[in-house]
């Protein structure tokens, strides 16, 4: 087997896995520190046939994206803060209709404009609760170029798996950092395409009706069957409703189908953690940090071990649980204020266990920033 | 009725107020999809939210209620991804101009092959009688008791200065007129906008004291006249009614098609 092997941008990763997976059109609007997606996809997509358009704005962006996911396209847009502040609208419409999609977010520092040419990861909590009302979210990172390109092809096969949006926590560090990666045959990473319904013409077709196994096949439009797409609460036939019972259906199904799979959907690795007396968690750029300092340590003979989040949401709580339960102290390693440290220590046992190592200054956390969290919960001082 | 069958009957009765105006451009919109003989398969009507974009849930095509505002968004991706789709944007004032105002103008400058509807009553009506950035100053709404002091926006002098290659005006008392025009930009090869006066006796007639629905469908005829009639060079006040583009340019959708074959030739 030839495999390719390219040293590029996490970001331009981000594009090829996309093709790879399926993808057919995008819609973007120029934002640093995520620039590079929308443009690896003007060139590569008319290349092979697919459509790039450069919309007016983010809220049009992701707009454009889920009217062609409803034709049956495999759709993406990419974006950093302040264009994913302006998506919240459109996600949770795309929560709510149940359309496929991918959302690339290149974190970059916030609040507002913030630090657009800085690595960050504050966005963890609005990949969760960005877009108003009761919903569940997937959202997939990687820290480095190799899982990128794995995570990239599930995100899509997510999206279609759960007929629902699926969140790319990137940030500035991991999308800009160039290293080698290597290019995956076809077919060497399963894609899950459309599926579709085999309900014949003329025969009377439910679009939000799910099946036994909770998927809802689809039905592209312009195809055969001409049903109705709404924001609002909405019947099997996706017309508006307000019944009671309908409503409570709905929201119960779209909060189901995702959080009653988070052992299908979870995604992670773990380094040293049989034997770890301190567990870090970590994800993203932060996990490359946290490694780090778990390798260096373990060779000086320390119990350090890594727990390393592919998927954030929905939370693997039973897994963090289950991993840190001998741990004397568990360290997460995050790039903002504290917010995967919430999840962890409302997962874990004893949670006065859970410390926090972060870095808030636009500067990459550094092991050396690590290693004088451990030293403060070892009573050592810095 | 021949246009019977492009409707979700199911789905009836509607929600519009009696006397609404969105009733007759419903109708017209559909005999002008009938008399064209538009394959229902190959319609998909794009809305956003108000009154008006209620029209995308009753009509038998391929339909899609969005967000405010947004219609056109959505449509963009639904006919950039599947040009030979026949994409209809039925829109209020508000909905297309306020919060969608930036997605029009974008629209109108692009060329894709869209058909914008707007549906003007000067009001926000679903939401109890707000004034819209299309009332125009010295009308009484919910958000504007002592009178609106907002100048309006001309719909479709805004779409010639955005680029729509096709731009027409008429109103809900002149439904041939307005049948026509919908045939017009629905095979128009580019951004269409139909400007359509529409009655909202509710909250626009009644708080302005211009009487119940046939009273407001007369006013449309007693202040509305042809492009260039005499009547307008007499009554610079008169609103005009008609075509006022309907030019040929490149269209988006087939242009990017030529950029793909361009793009796999080199």
């Amino acid at each position: 087997m030839t495999q390719r092997t390219e040293f590029i941008q996490g970001n331009e990763v981000c594009a090829h896995a996309a093709l790879y997976a399926g993808l057919d059109f995008f819609a973007g609007y120029p934002i640093t520190p995520s620039s590079e997606i929308a443009e690896s996809m003007a060139k590569q997509l008319p290349q092979i046939g697919g459509k790039f358009i450069q919309m007016e704005d983010e809220i049009s962006s992701l707009c454009s994206v889920i009217g062609a996911s409803l034709t049956g396209h495999k759709v993406m847009t990419a974006t950093s803060g302040p264009g994913f502040s302006l998506m919240q609208e459109a996600l949770g419409f795309a929560v709510m209709a149940e359309i496929p999609c991918v959302i690339a977010n290149v974190q970059r520092g916030g609040p507002s404009t913030g630090l657009p040419t800085h690595g960050s990861q504050g966005d963890v909590y609005q990949a969760r609760w960005g877009t108003h009302g009761d919903h569940t979210i997937i959202a997939l990172t990687a820290s480095n170029h190799q899982d990128l390109f794995t995570m990239t092809v599930e995100a899509f096969n997510m999206a279609e798996t759960y007929r629902t949006p699926v969140i790319l926590l990137m940030d500035e560090i991991t999308g800009h950092t160039r290293e080698p990666v290597v290019l995956p045959e076809k077919g060497e990473i399963p894609i899950i395409g459309r599926l579709r319904t085999s309900v014949p013409e003329g025969v009377d077709y439910h679009p939000y009706l799910p099946r036994e196994d909770g998927r809802l096949p689809m039905s592209d439009f312009g195809g055969k069957h001409r049903y109705n797409v709404t924001g609002l609460y909405h019947d099997m036939w996706g017309f508006p409703t307000t019944d009671p019972n309908v409503i409570h259906g709905l929201i119960h199904h779209l909060m189901d189908k995702i959080e009653n799979r988070v052992h299908e959907i979870t995604r992670y690795r773990e380094y040293y953690l049989d034997d770890a007396h301190t567990v870090l968690v970590s994800y993203g750029c932060s996990a490359r940090t946290a490694l780090h300092v778990v390798t260096s340590r373990r060779s000086r003979g320390e119990k350090l071990g890594l727990l390393e989040l592919q998927s954030i949401w929905p939370f693997p709580a039973e897994l963090v649980r289950a991993k840190c339960e001998h741990a004397h102290y568990i360290l997460v390693v995050e790039m903002n204020m504290g917010q995967v440290v919430h999840e962890v220590k409302k997962a874990v046992h004893e949670p006065e266990r859970v410390y926090l190592a972060n870095r808030v200054d636009g500067e990459f956390i550094t092991p050396t920033d690590v290693r004088g969290i451990m030293r403060l919960i070892h009573g050592r001082g810095v | 009725m021949a246009i019977d069958k492009y409707m979700r009957e199911r789905f009836f009765p509607h929600i519009w107020c009696p006397g609404c105006g969105h009733g007759i451009v419903l109708n017209n919109m559909l005999r002008a999809v009938d008399q064209l003989q538009l394959n229902q398969n190959e319609v998909v009507m794009v809305s956003g939210i108000g009154c008006s974009s209620r029209i995308s849930g009753y009509v038998d095509f391929h339909s899609l209620h969005t967000l405010h505002g947004r219609a056109l968004s959505f449509a963009t991706g639904i006919k950039m991804s599947q040009p030979n789709l026949n994409v209809i944007c039925p829109m209020g004032d508000g909905d297309a101009l306020a919060i969608g105002g930036n997605h029009f103008i974008h629209a109108c400058r692009r060329n894709m092959d869209l058909t914008a509807i707007v549906m003007n009553n000067r009001v926000y009506g679903m939401t109890g009688g707000q004034y819209s950035p299309l009332s125009g100053t010295g009308i009484t709404a919910t958000t504007a008791p002592q009178k609106t002091i907002d100048r309006e926006f001309d719909i479709t002098a805004l779409s010639l200065a955005s680029g729509a290659t096709f731009v027409a005006r008429t109103t809900a008392y002149h439904y041939k007129e307005m049948t026509s025009y919908i045939m017009e930009a629905l095979q128009h090869p580019g951004f269409s906008v139909v400007e359509i006066l529409s009655q909202c006796p509710t909250h626009f007639g009644r708080r302005n004291k211009l009487g119940d629905a046939p009273e407001m469908l007369q006013l449309y005829k007693q202040n509305t006249t042809r492009i260039g009639s005499e009547a307008k060079q007499n009554n610079p006040e008169l609103i005009e009614r008609g075509i006022f583009r309907q030019e040929t340019a490149p269209e988006y959708c087939a242009e990017y098609e030529e950029l793909i074959k361009r793009t796999q030739q080199s």
